[in-house]
C-alpha cells in the first residue's frame, strides 16, 4: 500500500490519542490532569464513538493507581498506554521503577509542566527528568507531529527491548496548540507496529511465572545490570527504528540528537522539546545576520546519545545548552548531563548553560538572538562569564 | 500421595494441592494455611497479586515459587489497582474472567495493605466493578516489617511501635472496621472468613467465584509470631475470635447481611477467651479488657441488627 497522509489539524493531546488509537492500545489506565486531560477524553470520544474495538479504559483513582494498572496489564500480556503531568508524575514515580524493573513496554505522554509550589500549569521539564533514573526511554517532542510519531516509536522500540518509553510533550505549547499533523492509515501502522510479542504473561496457566519477587544480593545485581544492557542495546535500536519510520513515512529519527545547521558552525544552541522549534528558526535569522551558528536537539534523553554529542561536540568552539528545568544544588539538567559525557573525550567545547523558560516563561527567537551575542563574546574571550545563566531572571 | 476418587468425592475440601511444601512460613502461620485453601478453591487457572507482606517471603524469592498458579509480586499499596489492570488486560484479549471456567484474578494483601497503605487502590477496585476478588488476610498488624500496628491492630493490643512500657503506650485505638468501609461500596458480594472454618471460607471463595463483579472476603489469619502465641494454638485462637464474637463470620450479598456462626441465639464467649495464650494481649490492664469486651459486644449487637433487618 502506497503511503498518502491523513493531514489533521490537531493539538499535542489529540496528536497523542490519535497515536494510541492507531497503535491498537488494549489497556488505558488513567487520571485527570491538566493540561494531560483532553488525551484521556479524545480516547474516552474514540470509545464512545465506536472509534476503538479492542481496548479496555481503565478510570483509575489516582495516577499512581494509573501506572500499577497498566503494570498488571501490560505483565498480562497487553498494550498498555497511560498519560500524565507533573504532580502525577510525581505520585507515579515509585511505580516507574517498578515498570522498569519488571521489564514492561508501557508507553506514557508526560504533559511537561512545572512542579507546584507555586502552583503551575505550564511547561518546564523537571518533571519528567526527575524520573532520569527509572528506567524509562525518554523521548522529547518538538512539535504536535513529533508526539504522533514519537509515541508509534516508542511502542515498536518499547516492545523490542522491554524497557518502558515515555513520550514527553510541552504543556500548552504544544498539549493545546493546534497544528497540521500528518497521520499514517491504519495499515501501514499495522504493518509498522504489528501485535505485542510479551518477554512474559501471566496467562500460561501451564507454565506458571512469579514476576517481581525478592531478589537477594546474589540476584539483584544482575537485574539492574540487564535494565542497563537493555537500555544501551536500545541506542541501536532507536536508530533502526528512526530509520525504518523515515524510510516507510518520510520523517527520519534515526538520529538521536537532531542536528539542524550545524555542518560549518563556531558554536550550536542545546536544548530538548518544543522550545528546539524557536531555537531552529532563530537559527535561521541569525545565519542570515552572518552568525555562524547550529541547533542541536536532543531527541532521545534516555538511553543518553553520548556519541552523538562526541561527534557534534568536535565540531564546534562552544555549546550553549538551554535547560528548561533545574537540578537544585547544580545546574540545569541536560547541561550536567552533557558535560559528564564529554568530560572523558578530548572534546572540550566552551560549555555554558542558560536557565530558560521555566514555568511557561516565553522563550522567543529575540533571546535566541541575546544568547548569540553572549556565546559570540565568551567564544572570542576563550572563557565563560558565568557557567550557569538565570536568563529570565528579573534583577 | 494418590487419593483415590472414591475418597476424593467424600472430602469437602478439594484434595488437589497448588501450593507446593518447602514455602517460608514460619510455624502456625495463618496467612499460608489461607494461601493454600484459595489455591484448592480455584485451582492453577489464577493470577495472583500480592504486595509487599509475609506471602510475597512465604511464595519464595527469585526464581522460586510456593504458588501453582501465575503470580505478579507488586508494589505495597497496588493490590486493588494491579489486579483491575489484570482483569482489563484479559478482557481486552477475550479471555474468559470469573465464573465457573473463566481465568481468576486474585488480589492477596495484608491488612496493612488493605486497611491503611492500600485503601485507596482498593476502594477504586470495588467502585470501578472489575470483575476481580480481593482477600485480605487479616494478622493484625504489619508483621513481614516485624510487628508493628496497623489500623486492623486491636485495642489493647502490644506491638513493636505500641511496646507498652511504663507509660502504658498500648494500641488506643479499636480494630478499623474495613469490610463496614467495603461494604459501603455496595459491590454484590463481601464475606469475612477463618483459617479456623476452612469449608466455611471454601465456600465463600465459590460463591465470590460465581457472582459477577468485585468480590472482598476479610479472613481472620493468626500470626504465633506477632501475637506471641504457640505455633499450635493458631487454629484454636482463630476459632475462638469468631466464638467470642470478636470477628464474626458473615456474608454480605446483594444488600443482604447473613451472620455464619456462631449462632445468634448463643452468647458469644467472654473475651477472655480469645486473648489468653497471646503474649500480645499481657499488658492489658482489666479495664482495658473490659473496654474491649464493650466494644465486641457493642459491635455483635450492631451486626446482628442488621441481619435481622436486612437479613
Amino acid at each position: 500500500m502506497e503511503y498518502k497522509p491523513i493531514r489533521k489539524v490537531v493539538s499535542g493531546n489529540y496528536a497523542a490519542a490519535y497515536a494510541v488509537k492507531h497503535a491498537r492500545v488494549e489497556v488505558v489506565a488513567a487520571y485527570p490532569i491538566t493540561p494531560q486531560t483532553s488525551i484521556i477524553e479524545k480516547i474516552a470520544e474514540f470509545l464512545a464513538n465506536g472509534e476503538i474495538e479492542g481496548l479496555e479504559y481503565v478510570p483509575v483513582e489516582s495516577e499512581h493507581s494509573a501506572m500499577a494498572a497498566c503494570i498488571g496489564a501490560s505483565a498480562t500480556g497487553a498494550r498498555a498506554f497511560t498519560a500524565t503531568s507533573a504532580q502525577g508524575l510525581a505520585l507515579m514515580h515509585e511505580m516507574l521503577h517498578w515498570a522498569a524493573g519488571a521489564r514492561l513496554p508501557i508507553v506514557m505522554v508526560d504533559v511537561n509542566r512545572a512542579m507546584a509550589p507555586p502552583w503551575s500549569v505550564w511547561d518546564d521539564q523537571t518533571d519528567s527528568l526527575a524520573q532520569r533514573d527509572t528506567g524509562w526511554l525518554q523521548f522529547y517532542a518538538e512539535n504536535n507531529q513529533e508526539v504522533y510519531d514519537g509515541v508509534l516509536m516508542a511502542f515498536k522500540i518499547a516492545e523490542t527491548v522491554n524497557l518502558p518509553a515515555m513520550v514527553v510533550e510541552s504543556a500548552f505549547i504544544l498539549s493545546h496548540t493546534y497544528d497540521v499533523v500528518e497521520m499514517i492509515p491504519q495499515e501501514l501502522v499495522d504493518e509498522f507496529l504489528p501485535p505485542r510479542k510479551p518477554l512474559y504473561t501471566l496467562t500460561d496457566f501451564d507454565n506458571p511465572v512469579a514476576v517481581g519477587a525478592l531478589g537477594g544480593p546474589n540476584d539483584y545485581y544482575e537485574f539492574r545490570y540487564k535494565i542497563a544492557k537493555a537500555m544501551e542495546d536500545a541506542k541501536k535500536v532507536i536508530h533502526e527504528v528512526g530509520k525504518e519510520f523515515g524510510e516507510r513515512f518520510g520523517r527520519d529519527y534515526s538520529q538521536m540528537i537532531e542536528l539542524y545547521r550545524t555542518d560549518d558552525a563556531d558554536f550550536v544552541f542545546m536544548g530538548m522539546g518544543s522550545l528546539m522549534g524557536t531555537v531552529k528558526q532563530a537559527v535561521d535569522v541569525l545565519r542570515d545576520e552572518g552568525y555562524k551558528v547550529g541547533a542541536a536537539k536532543v531527541r532521545w534523553f534516555r538511553p543518553f546519545p553520548k556519541e552523538e554529542l562526541y561527534e557534534l561536540a568536535k565540531s564546534v568552539e562552544g555549546i550553549a545548552v538551554l535547560d528548561r528545568n533545574f537540578s537544585f544544588g547544580q545546574e540545569g539538567i541536560l547541561f550536567n548531563e552533557a558535560k559528564g559525557a564529554l568530560y572523558n573525550t578530548n572534546a572540550k567545547p566552551l560549555m555554558k548553560n542558560y536557565i530558560v523558560g521555566l514555568g511557561g516563561r516565553d522563550f522567543t527567537v529575540s533571546d535566541v538572538r541575546k544568547i548569540a551575542e553572549n556565546m559570540k563574546a565568551i567564544i572570542e574571550k576563550g572563557e565563560l562569564d558565568v557557567e550557569v545563566d538565570w536568563y529570565h531572571l528579573k534583577r | 500421595m494418590e487419593i483415590p476418587e472414591n475418597v476424593k468425592k467424600r472430602l469437602s475440601i478439594p484434595a488437589e494441592e497448588h501450593f507446593y511444601a518447602g514455602h517460608t512460613a514460619c510455624q502456625g502461620c495463618g496467612a499460608s494455611l489461607g494461601l493454600r485453601y484459595v489455591l484448592k478453591a480455584y485451582g492453577k487457572k489464577t493470577i495472583f497479586a500480592i504486595p509487599a507482606c509475609c506471602s510475597t517471603i512465604i511464595a519464595g524469592p527469585w526464581p522460586y515459587s510456593a504458588l501453582n498458579a501465575n503470580l505478579f509480586h507488586t508494589a505495597f499499596e497496588t493490590t486493588g489497582a494491579v489486579i483491575g489492570g489484570i482483569e482489563a488486560a484479559l478482557k481486552a484479549k477475550g479471555y474468559k474472567v470469573k465464573g465457573e471456567d473463566g481465568i481468576m484474578v486474585v488480589g492477596w494483601a495484608g491488612d496493612g495493605g488493605t486497611a491503611d497503605i492500600g485503601l485507596q487502590a482498593l476502594s477504586g477496585f470495588l467502585e470501578r466493578g472489575h470483575d476481580a476478588v480481593y482477600i485480605m488476610y487479616d494478622n493484625e498488624a504489619y508483621m513481614n516489617t516485624g510487628i508493628q500496628r496497623s489500623g486492623s491492630t486491636p485495642y489493647g493490643a502490644w506491638t513493636t511501635n505500641t511496646p507498652g512500657g511504663k507509660k502504658h503506650f498500648l494500641e488506643k485505638r479499636h480494630k478499623k472496621k474495613v469490610i463496614d468501609i467495603v461494604i459501603a461500596h455496595e459491590i454484590p458480594y463481601a464475606a469475612t472468613a477463618s483459617v479456623a472454618y476452612p469449608e466455611d471460607f471454601i465456600r465463600k471463595l465459590k460463591k465470590a467465584q460465581k457472582i459477577p463483579g468485585p468480590s472482598f472476603i476479610q479472613l481472620f489469619a493468626p500470626c504465633p509470631t506477632g501475637w506471641r502465641s504457640p505455633t499450635d494454638k493458631s487454629i484454636e485462637l482463630a476459632r475462638l475470635a469468631v466464638q467470642t464474637a470478636y470477628f464474626p463470620l458473615f456474608e454480605y450479598e446483594n444488600g443482604k447481611y447473613k451472620i455464619n456462626m456462631p449462632s445468634t441465639k448463643k452468647e458469644p464467649k467472654p473475651i477472655e477467651e480469645f486473648l489468653k495464650y497471646q503474649g500480645r494481649f499481657k499488658y492489658m490492664t482489666k479495664e482495658d479488657i473490659e473496654i474491649l469486651q464493650q466494644w465486641v459486644l457493642h459491635e455483635w449487637e450492631k451486626l446482628k441488627k442488621l441481619a435481622e433487618v436486612f437479613g
